[in-house]
């Protein structure tokens, strides 16, 4: 803590920061190639059925335009990702509404507007399946875990309170203000390059190389700069890739395929939604004695991320408390909706808003302050989670939520609002505050998998160049790389440059998901950046000495691997042993006020702690809790996908509402750090998803607060179920 | 359909489709691509140009609207190597992380600056302008910094 650093810590300005705010950065839409054909996606119209034909009808200039049908596919039809099980484009069989089923290219865009309305789809419509219920009932199930922990059975009498409580969170749309945006071109039989707009350069030639039967170096793939991503940009790029390079493979063109945000909204992937259901058995005293946990996510026509994303709520579902008696059933089922993929956060938020709810509810059962309960059952060093993982931190949750606390004033607004709302006015206030975890980089053993590699290279200014597959998406990969090079190497940021993202030219350092780029692909770049220093002698001057090496040896290029902490152990098979190789903590405090002539709700106040190690650039680190949180608010009160028959139905920037503005209230971040001892650069860790795990749950508490203890299980808190709310308990 | 118009000070003599939108026209017709579109529907700003000393969402403004109007973008802010002080403060102050709403939101910035009237205060004034990335914080210090500096 006492070390000095140079670059490490400082608020370094953003280094793609000037094009951004002069409109010279160029987003895949803003690519110029000659000869461009635009694509478009002829979509299924119904959930679930079998294709009988496709119909084009007559009169219409078909001749002039690009077509590819299923059975033009060279290679596989499947998407690798995971597994290979959702089409690129659906043969026979429609698993959901909105489904790829061909694809066209033309010069014009209206004329291709034109023509999808002239291309009519023959289907045998089959019965479809959209609520977990049913998917339960059939037992269509992805993927199901169970973590247990003592013997929860033998249990409940030891307790003298128990809760049992279902709480339900609805799907939520990614909304990066860019589009998909993908631009691919192919030399038919040879390769393809793809340009897009995505988060996982690799996972795209993953994916695509499989379709043309290439290998993988045949597929180039190029990440354009990226206007947001939030996990949407994870895996669904992929397919649109697939799209536009088939259609370039049969063309011989450039094609670009920029989604218009209604089919954005209607065709991406969404949060998953979700539906837990908890008993827990507390002591007079608020001890957590026993805790069973029952969670459920919707995952849509095919498996995407479920898999991964149901890890990852299962492994936050019991939140930052001690409990040795702990049992976990979690399951992603099938149904005829959309898929559900990746979104920041990862399936924590919906198991932590459960448990975070659930904790108020037993205070207030127990007539304890929401805060008092946590304090009894916070997580200490030497704790062990459920599954075995021991607390080797020093962690001090007591002391990041009376930081919250006192920020916001909280014991003294509690009462205070409290006393003003027995005056029955029609603007009630409320407060409420929620304590939560998120674990940094894959799950388990999935970074050994990975095993990322990153190259630092000399370059002929006497600086250094990064070569990852990391990308700016907006969060700040470039700066935080940068920082650390010019930390390890003693050099000016200024000498330090980022390659772009792009398959021909940089090592496959993993994706950029997960939390995992500041900790664990930083953590490769401060090894290579040290070992750089180190070839060169350690020099005093490193510009000089770099310009002198390359005069004598041509080039010096470093590239390392991962290597994993020795001290971290995962069991894939029994689901037991250290989850995750780090975790931050946060503890979130939000006011709101409750207009009783509307129903609306509205956050006035919010104030989040954070422990996340080494905070490397305050500024930027900031920006992503911030950002975190008013989208978090959205999730909280907002957002409402309205789905029917398992798609968007307010598939428009007009009728899903995110906050604005108007709607987003000052937001306090305060960083806490505990002595730490984690496995990323300069002892940070991640900090990218956790910001929208703990909103909902504060604001639906302090939203119960308001209402005078009333709890409403389910968010979005939109007006109408408050209202509803309300009104059941009057009659 | 033939139409005279400026585009940052320059004439510019364009022809295309009575309805092409103008955002489309600026982008591929004059090539500037600094203008984005966000949602196509004027809901999120993030197309947002200062028209004849307007702010207008140029996704909704047809070609036909145009003639002999003069328009302003975020590439014509700059003066060479200087950047406008919205730009200079959105940098220094964290205003932009994507980028891809920063465009508009710097135009809006400046519609409010020039026009504080018009606008309860900037949390109005800025609400037609949608961020996913910043939760507005940095947007606000950002602009602040050139408000209290000009007044």
């Amino acid at each position: 803590m006492h070390e000095h650093f140079e670059t490490i810590g400082k608020s370094v300005r953003r280094k793609e920061g000037i094009p951004k705010v002069t409109g010279q950065a160029v987003y895949a839409d803003d690519m110029r190639f000659d000869g461009c054909l635009y694509g478009r996606t002829v979509r299924s119209t119904v959930p679930h059925g079998t294709i009988k034909k496709i119909r084009f009808n007559p009169g219409f200039p078909w001749t002039e335009f690009t077509i590819v049908l299923p059975e033009d596919i060279p290679g596989k039809n499947g998407v690798t990702l995971i597994d290979s099980r959702q089409p690129f484009l659906a043969y026979r069989e429609i698993q959901h509404l909105a489904e790829p089923i061909a694809l066209i290219a033309h010069a014009d865009k209206e004329l291709l507007e034109e023509a999808l309305h002239q291309i009519e789809v023959d289907v045998d419509e089959l019965p479809a399946v959209f609520t977990m219920d049913a998917a339960l009932e059939r037992n269509d199930i992805f993927k199901s875990y169970l973590i247990e922990s003592g013997n929860v059975s033998d249990k409940w009498r030891d307790a003298d309170v128990i809760i049992e409580e279902t709480y339900g969170t609805g799907a939520q749309e990614h909304l990066y203000i860019e589009p998909q945006a993908i631009i691919a071109t192919a030399i038919p039989g040879e390769s393809v390059t793809i340009w897009g707009s995505m988060q996982c350069p690799f996972y795209v030639q993953k994916a695509v190389a499989p379709l043309f039967n290439l290998p993988r170096e045949r597929i180039r793939v190029v990440q354009t700069e990226t206007g947001g991503g939030f996990g949407g940009k994870e895996e669904y790029p992929n397919l649109i890739a697939g799209h536009a390079a088939l259609l370039a493979w049969k063309s011989g063109r450039p094609v670009k395929m920029i989604y218009g945000r209604r089919e954005d909204m209607l065709a991406t992937t969404k949060r998953h939604p979700s539906r837990t259901h908890i008993k827990a058995g507390f002591k007079r005293d608020g001890t957590l004695v026993a805790l069973d946990i029952d969670l459920v996510l919707d995952g849509g026509a095919y498996p995407t991320l479920s898999s991964v994303v149901l890890s990852r709520a299962t492994l936050h579902a019991w939140g930052p408390y001690r409990c040795d008696c702990t049992r976990i059933r979690s399951r992603v089922v099938k149904t005829n909706s959309v898929p559900h993929g990746a979104f920041r956060g990862f399936g924590a938020p919906q198991a932590i808003f459960a448990i975070e709810m659930h904790m108020n509810r037993a205070a207030e059962a127990l007539g304890m302050d929401p805060a008092e309960i946590r304090r009894r059952n916070f997580l200490r060093k030497g704790d062990r989670m459920p599954t075995g993982q021991v607390i080797k931190d020093e962690l001090d949750l007591g002391y990041l939520m009376d930081r919250a606390l006192e920020l916001s004033n909280y014991t003294q607004k509690r009462s205070q609002f409290e006393q003003s709302n027995r005056n029955r006015g029609q603007k009630r206030k409320g407060i409420g505050l929620s304590v939560f975890f998120h674990g940094s980089g894959f799950t388990g053993s999935g970074e050994v998998q990975l095993a990322s590699e990153i190259s630092l290279r000399l370059t002929e200014q006497g600086g250094v160049e990064v070569l990852a597959a990391n990308v700016e998406c907006g969060q700040g990969t470039n700066t935080v790389f940068v920082q650390i090079v010019a930390e390890a190497c003693k050099i000016s940021p200024d000498l330090v440059r980022i390659h772009q993202p792009d398959t021909a030219a940089v090592p496959d350092s993993g994706p950029t998901v997960a939390s995992r780029t500041t900790m664990i692909v930083g953590k490769l770049i401060e090894r290579a950046a040290l070992e750089l220093r180190r070839r060169m002698n350690e020099p005093e001057d490193f510009r000089s000495a770099a310009q002198q090496y390359l005069s004598q040896h041509g080039t010096l290029v470093v590239r390392v691997r991962y290597e994993p902490p020795t001290d971290i152990h995962w069991d894939e098979t029994t689901y037991r042993g250290d989850a995750y190789a780090a975790y931050s903590w946060s503890c979130d405090v939000a006011e709101v006020e409750v207009d009783l002539t509307d129903y609306g709700a509205r956050v006035t106040n919010f104030v989040s702690t954070v422990e996340c190690g080494r905070v490397l650039n305050p500024a930027l680190a900031a920006a992503q809790i911030e950002g975190g949180i008013a989208q978090g608010i959205g999730f909280a009160l907002y957002e409402d996908v309205v789905l029917e028959r398992g798609a968007m139905k307010n598939n428009q920037f007009t009728n899903y509402i995110i906050p604005t503005t108007a709607d987003t209230p000052d937001i306090n971040v305060e960083f806490v750090e505990f002595p730490y001892n984690n496995p990323g650069p300069y002892a940070a860790k991640g900090i990218g998803e956790m910001p929208i795990d703990g909103p909902a749950p504060a604001i639906a508490s302090a939203v119960a607060h308001a209402l005078g203890g009333r709890f409403i299980n389910e968010v979005p808190l939109l007006p109408e179920r408050i209202m509803r709310d309300i009104e059941n308990e009057c009659t | 359909m033939q139409v005279s118009i400026v585009v940052n000070g320059k004439n510019q003599t364009l022809s295309a489709a009575p309805m092409k939108r103008l955002l489309d026209v600026l982008r591929e017709d004059v090539g500037l691509t600094g203008t984005k579109e966000g949602c196509g529907e004027g809901e999120c700003g993030a197309c947002a140009v200062i028209m004849d000393g307007l702010l207008v969402l140029s996704c909704m403004v047809p070609l036909c609207q145009i003639q002999g109007k003069s328009i302003t973008t975020i590439e014509g802010l700059a003066n060479d190597a200087d950047l406008h002080p919205l730009q200079h403060a959105f940098h220094e102050n964290g205003g932009s992380q994507c980028g891809m709403c920063t465009p508009g939101m710097i135009l809006a910035a400046l519609y409010y600056l020039n026009n504080p009237g018009e606008a309860e205060d900037l949390r109005e004034a800025l609400a037609g302008n949608q961020c996913r990335c910043t939760g507005y914080t940095r947007i606000f210090k950002s602009v602040e910094a050139v408000a209290r500096h000009e007044l």
